[in-house]
């Protein structure tokens, strides 16, 4: 039995559930931040098996520059979470129903 | 033989380690449950052949993201539980799923009606390393650049936001600032 690309296929996809099913379910913010690198990761992975499985390179050059985007992201987002947290003493996403009309 | 065995056993601890994340009530477990997996999903990348990525993985993920999320969660209270109101639980769950099967089905229809060219062929004889430093060098330069002024960006406006006292000037001070600060 053979490792193929759909074997890595179907693995992104439920890693890709999962994190989905993270950023419905839960409301702090900081496991947003969490369920987020989830997704990135499972996609991570679909990319560099297509990449290996066509011989093609792309797919490694675009997982690389979705680590830098995903290392940005975290670096601003948290910031900003650490400000709000400084502000209002939560990080339920509750909390940020002020524009609520 | 070993690739089966080496993908069952990280695909296995993959999904467990990212099922703790997703369910866990302790900000702090949820935490290391996704740095353990993401240590995971570098296996995966050496599985492929692509061990720089690998590589990259385990240093930025585990090495700079987590320890950046390690010191943000200093300013949060993380022994406490986190607390959530859920409202129509059944509804979310079967969304989540549907909405991820639906995702799944439109990124592989592609694949497997049409034949896919490589568009920068690997070459044989020539290393992971290598010809990702030709390929990045060459066809993605300008993207490569492009992310470096991103990272930054992201770095100063970290570093801004989190900082209280950034309008002073250190190295300028006057003795009446400087007593404040101090």
């Amino acid at each position: 039995m053979m490792i193929g690309l759909t074997h890595y296929l179907i693995l992104s996809g439920i890693l890709f559930i999962i994190g989905l099913v993270g950023v419905m379910r839960r409301k702090n913010l900081l496991m947003l931040f969490f369920s987020t690198e989830i997704l990135l990761n499972a996609v991570n992975i679909g990319f560099v098996a297509v990449s290996k499985y066509y011989g093609d390179l792309s797919g490694q050059m675009f997982a690389f520059f979705i680590i830098a985007v995903a290392a940005s992201e975290v670096a601003v987002g948290l910031g900003l979470l650490v400000l709000w947290y400084k502000r209002t003493g939560s990080t339920d996403l509750d909390s940020l129903q002020m524009m609520k009309g | 033989m070993y690739e089966v065995i080496a993908f069952y056993t990280f695909a296995i601890l993959t999904i467990l380690m990212f099922s703790i994340v997703v369910l866990s009530k302790n900000a702090l477990y949820a935490m290391s449950a996704l740095a353990g997996g993401m240590i995971f999903i570098a296996g995966f990348f050496f599985l492929l052949d692509a061990e720089f990525l690998g590589v990259v993985q385990i240093i930025v993920y585990t090495g700079a993201i987590m320890a950046l999320y390690a010191f943000g969660m200093m300013f949060f209270d993380t022994t406490r539980e986190v607390k959530e109101k859920i409202h129509a639980k059944k509804v979310i769950y079967t969304l989540a799923i549907l909405s991820a099967i639906c995702f799944v089905v439109i990124l592989s229809a592609p694949i497997y009606s049409a034949n896919l060219e490589a568009l920068y062929p690997t070459i044989e004889g020539v290393g992971n390393i290598q010809m990702i430093g030709l390929v990045l060098f060459t066809k993605y330069l300008v993207p490569f650049e492009l992310a470096a002024i991103m990272l930054l960006v992201a770095m100063i406006s970290g570093i801004l936001l989190v900082s209280d006292r950034m309008d002073l000037n250190i190295t300028l001070n006057d003795d009446d600032e400087e007593r404040e600060i101090i």
